[in-house]
């Protein structure tokens, strides 16, 4: 009787090498039909006769340091007007010797910001800690006190403005707009309909007649010789305004729940607030955080809008730098570097978004 | 499931009803859901409701903890009376238990915040009281070792011990059951039924709404048929499954038991 031995193993046969590898990935994504390599060559094509010309302009040709004479008589890039206005751009008109109080201001911005990425971080230090950081900052930008001249606020702008405008406004719109949500879901009609005209005036109306109300209608309404600040006016809109829309993402996710979780709830006996804090809204907000995402890093982008009311935000600044006779013509380089510096923060948003979305997936 | 250690404590308790349902009627819009409900539930008591469905009999025990609202007649748990005094409401959730036919567990939290849940923000236990009484109960329906895993994460009968634990940890005076097995996969109808049989044993009053048979004849003292939204037969399981005293009934248990 023949006894045949399986010396070779099947288990662990390779896939075919055409499959694998970057050949592999070049045949499944770029060529795997004869219209696709069609369009893969295409776009190869296209980026070729794209990226090297940029490249030169931007990089290769660049002027980074050098009057703006010169950089009319070169052909490439001229970054000197990043350069040459810089401090103008990321201040506007706080007084030069002084600037270090802003750039001191935002780097603790920053660094709160980031320490807070990290949720593990959460507690309640760390809010005594943005309290301390919060009135530091103000400390800084407006003086007065400590030996720091006192500063205006009709002369802050550029970054710090932006980031001022856009950090408390989706910090207090967000749970503004989560309050609204939960009103508009409310059984008391008063609550309700309050909630819902609210929402809706504010949604039917554009951001620039709100600032514009703020700027100039409102200040119409206060008594004689009282005047609020007029950045404190433009973050009050820009709060409002944000808290209508992340109002009704909100809603979206409280519409998504089911009426199971609220009945288990109740038959805890857990009262409302317990049922929304601890069940409902912690479901609900995760359920939303992409299209709330989305509101808050338009809410940011629109805080540019402040120029129409003549507040100098970072947008405004760089423009401003373009009506310099030695500047002028160079609004390309000084247009990318405020895309790029918003770019930044949004992205930053978006990734953060991301991570958070992962880490309150609970598997389901 | 044989042995049936029903009749014996109940005859020795006097007239005081744990629940005491009265007159009750309710309707959603213009349809009359329940009609002339009366019911007495005796403290250790278990009764099983079953019925077609639409006849009401879910509302019925969703009226007890006032996830429904009735509109006329009286409902009084342990001598308290459902109305609208949020008070009483709130006591009376506190008091009584209640197991859904989904589940309901709290998808973003673990098992044990699950359990935790309702003594540490209801009772105001502390956090470590309610763990170790959350351990006790899930050891006591034999699911301790999932405590820190997430919902999600549990088959369907797992979840339902879960959401029975849960219950239990509020050290209900009544459970309230609605449909618990039906929506599980079959072979995971025993492990459910397991635990609620070892509860009965232990003297939980229970109201339970299911179409698990060999459930009502084992562990209750009394099943009621529903029909329309009205009581139509109270009997005890012998009677009831042997000899019902009506059309109705008879009709159904030949549509249930092939």
């Amino acid at each position: 009787m023949a006894v045949i031995i399986h010396t070779k193993e099947h288990g662990n046969l390779k896939p075919p090498a055409s499959t694998t590898g970057v050949i592999g990935w070049i045949r499944a994504n770029l060529c795997n039909t004869w219209y696709n390599s069609l369009l893969s060559l295409l776009i190869i094509y296209l980026l070729w006769q794209v990226i090297p010309p940029f490249a030169d302009w931007a990089l290769i040709n660049a002027n980074w340091i050098s009057s703006g004479a010169e950089c009319h008589k070169s052909g490439g890039a001229c970054w000197s007007i990043i350069h040459a206005n810089i401090r103008f751009i990321l201040f506007g008109f706080y007084p030069p010797p002084e600037q270090w109080r802003p750039l001191a201001a935002m780097i603790i911005l920053f660094s709160l910001l980031i320490a807070s990425r990290n949720r593990n971080w959460w507690s309640r230090n760390l809010l005594f800690v943005w309290l301390a950081g919060l009135i530091i900052m103000g400390l800084l930008m407006m003086g007065g006190l400590f030996g720091l001249t006192s500063i205006e606020s009709d002369q802050w702008g550029g970054l710090p403005l932006t980031l001022m405008l856009s950090v408390f406004g989706l910090a207090a719109a967000y749970p503004l707009g989560v309050g609204l949500a939960l009103g508009r879901q409310s059984r008391l009609p008063v609550i309700k309909s309050l909630t819902v005209i609210y929402i809706e005036m504010i949604r039917g109306v554009p951001l620039i007649s709100l600032l514009f109300m703020s700027a100039i209608i409102f200040p119409l309404f206060l008594p004689e010789g009282i005047t609020i600040n007029k950045i404190l006016r433009a973050q009050v809109a820009i709060i409002l305004f944000t808290a209508a829309y992340v109002a009704e993402v909100v809603r979206g996710g409280l519409q998504a729940m089911p009426r199971g979780q609220y009945e288990a709830a109740d038959s805890l006996g857990l009262n409302y607030f317990q049922t929304m804090r601890l069940i409902i809204l912690p479901q609900a907000l995760k359920i939303v955080i992409p299209p709330t995402v989305s509101v808050l890093i338009s809410a940011f982008k629109d805080t540019s809008l402040v120029v129409i009311i003549a507040l100098y935000d970072i947008l405004k600044t760089t423009q401003s730098t373009l009506s310099n006779p030695q500047w002028m013509g160079f609004s390309t380089e000084a247009y990318l570097f405020v895309a790029m510096i918003y770019f930044i923060c949004c992205y930053f948003m978006s990734t953060w978004s991301r991570r958070l979305e992962v880490e309150l997936h609970t598997g389901r | 499931m044989n042995e049936s250690p029903k009749t014996e404590d109940i005859e020795a308790k006097p007239d005081n009803a744990i629940i005491k349902i009265i007159d009750l009627h309710k309707w959603f819009g213009d349809f009359h859901v329940l009609k002339d409900i009366n019911l007495e539930v005796k403290p250790q008591e278990r009764i099983v409701v079953c019925g077609p469905s639409g006849s009401g009999k879910s509302t019925m025990i969703r009226c007890i903890n006032r996830l429904e609202e009735h509109q006329r007649g009286q409902i009084f748990v342990d001598g308290v009376e459902l109305s609208n005094n949020l008070k009483n409401i709130e006591k009376i959730r506190e008091e009584v238990g209640m197991v859904f036919q989904h589940f309901n567990l709290f998808p973003h939290l673990t098992i044990l915040e699950n359990l935790t849940l309702g003594p540490i923000w209801v009772k105001k236990v502390p956090r470590r009281e309610a763990d170790e009484l959350a351990m006790y109960y899930l050891e006591k329906v034999q699911i301790a070792e999932q405590a820190k895993k997430f919902p999600g994460q549990l088959s369907g009968g797992q979840q339902q011990r879960v959401a029975i634990a849960r219950s239990l940890c509020m050290k209900p005076k009544v459970m309230l059951f609605d449909e618990p097995t039906s929506a599980l996969d079959p072979e995971m109808v025993k492990e459910v039924l397991d635990v609620m049989i070892s509860l009965a044993h232990e003297g939980m009053t229970m109201i339970v709404v299911t179409h698990e048979m060999g459930f009502a004849k084992s562990v209750a003292h009394r099943v009621m048929f529903m029909d329309e939204g009205r009581i139509v037969e109270t009997n005890t399981p012998d009677n009831f499954f042997d000899h019902p005293e009506h059309e109705r009934t008879q009709l159904f248990l030949s549509q249930i038991l092939h």
